[in-house]
This record gives structure tokens, sequence and C-alpha cells, in this order.
């Protein structure tokens, strides 16, 4: 299981902008590098990122292996209503990991 | 004598040019590449320069991780936001580095992250906006560590 660690503000008041980081436990190996016993590691790398906001899309990405170890992605969004935020992450070999925070909108 | 000392000095400024063209060469080639996948990923729109902001530090120690960051001049309105911002490098082993897919629910266009970076080299950054315009920062980054394309350390 991957480590995350997820910054979202616990409230927030309707219509303000939050700041939201994103960092997850990942070796991004980029599957250029060849390995201790001179052959090339495979491509182990997250692909996409999304982050929803009460099962809306509001923010997505794709990485690449120019992205270094253990990602972080950073952005905002617009405070609307009370819910929860959904942030997923998909990659090689059947890599997935899901993470739910709270956020409360006065 | 003389007419030694100035063969010695022709010889000098022919070998001191031989040495440019040699230097100037490959970097004078590569810009064509970053421009050819930016060309790529807009359709061949034509790309602006200027709204957009590529902040990353112009000299980097270790380029196994490089924060960036990326902000766009948008009020990320309904009617006029971000659609999505790409990143490119020049010289790492693949062109693209990251693509983000943002809208109005993003309230400010502004995204970062921590990328690798091979060598010293030209980074792009191209915003899509939503009335399908394309704008970008290209900046150049000194590497002195470069990010491992070499094997682990055993």
């Amino acid at each position: 299981m991957a480590h995350t660690l997820i910054k979202v503000p616990a409230s927030a008041r309707r219509g303000e902008i939050i700041a939201i980081s994103t960092i997850i436990g990942h070796p991004m190996e980029t599957g250029f590098r060849p390995g201790a016993d001179g052959r090339i590691l495979p491509r182990n790398i997250i692909q996409r990122f999304t982050c929803h906001y009460n099962d809306e899309l509001v923010f997505s990405a794709e990485l690449f292996p120019a992205i270094a170890a253990n990602p972080l992605i950073a952005f905002h969004t617009v405070a609307t209503t009370s819910g929860t935020l959904r942030f997923s992450w998909e990659g090689d070999q059947g890599f997935r990991h899901t993470e739910s925070v709270s956020i409360e909108v006065t | 004598m003389n007419r030694n000392a100035a063969t010695r000095r022709q010889l000098l400024a022919g070998s001191v040019g031989l040495g440019a063209w040699l230097l100037v060469r490959p970097v004078a080639a590569a810009p064509d590449e970053l421009a050819t996948v930016i060309q790529a990923w807009t359709g061949g729109a034509p790309v602006q320069n200027g709204r957009v902001k590529l902040d990353i530090a112009p000299l980097v120690d270790n380029g196994n991780t490089v924060p960036v960051g990326v902000s766009v001049e948008s009020p990320m309105t309904l009617a006029d936001h971000v659609t999505a911002i790409a990143i490119f490098n020049e010289r790492n082993p693949q062109r693209d580095v990251a693509r983000f897919a943002l809208g109005p629910r993003a309230g400010r266009a502004n995204v970062s992250t921590r990328i690798r970076l091979a060598t010293t080299q030209k980074l792009a950054a191209v915003a899509r906006m939503s009335d399908g315009s394309y704008w970008s920062h290209t900046v150049d980054v000194i590497v002195t560590l470069a990010a491992c394309i070499e094997g682990e350390a055993s």
C-alpha cells in the first residue's frame, strides 16, 4: 500500500480558492535505467492522477517518466459545497490507489 | 620570428573558431525538436509567448528532483479559462514531462510538481485556453548533477 500525504484545508468558505497538495510514495522507475544486473529496469510509473470533488472531476494530470520519484502534484480548486475530495493514482503494473478527504464548506 | 608569431595567432584564432562551431552546432539543432513536440500537442495551432509563467530555479544542483510550477494569467471563469497545461523538455530521453487538465472549477491556473532533468536544457510550459489559443513560456535550466539515467549504485 502506497503512502500518501494530502494537504487539503479542513474547512473553507463557499467560493474560496483552496490549495491542494498531494504526494504519493512511488519509485517512478523511468524504464531508461539499467539495474544492478545491467539490464534495463522495466518502466513502472504513475500515468494518471485525478481529483474528484463530490464525484465531479475537477483536475487531472498525465505523468511521464520525467516526473520525480514520490510524485508531488499541487493545484487549486474552488470550494463549492461540503463533501469529499477523492484522489486517485493509476499506473503501470496495475497500480491503483485512492484516498478520500472530507471538507466542510460554510 | 614575426612571421612565426603571426601563424600561431592565425592557428589559435582558427582553433577557437572550430571549437565554437562544435559547441554551437548541437545547441542550435535541438530547439527544433522542442518546437516540433509543442506543435504536435497544439495540433499545429500557433503558440504565442506570454501569459504563462514557468517557475523553476535557473541553476539546479540535483536533477533527480526539481520543483517546477506553472501559473497562467486567466480569470478562470466559465467563459474564459485554461483547459490544459503541458510541460515539455528538450533533452531528457522523452520530450513529455506532464500534462494537466483543468477548468473553471480550478479557480486559479497554478500547478506544481517535481521533475527529473537529465542535463542542462530548455523547458517549455504551454497552456491551452478555452478560446483555443495557446500561450507558452520557455526557460533555460543549468543542471550540475544529472538525474540518473545511469544504473543504480550497487
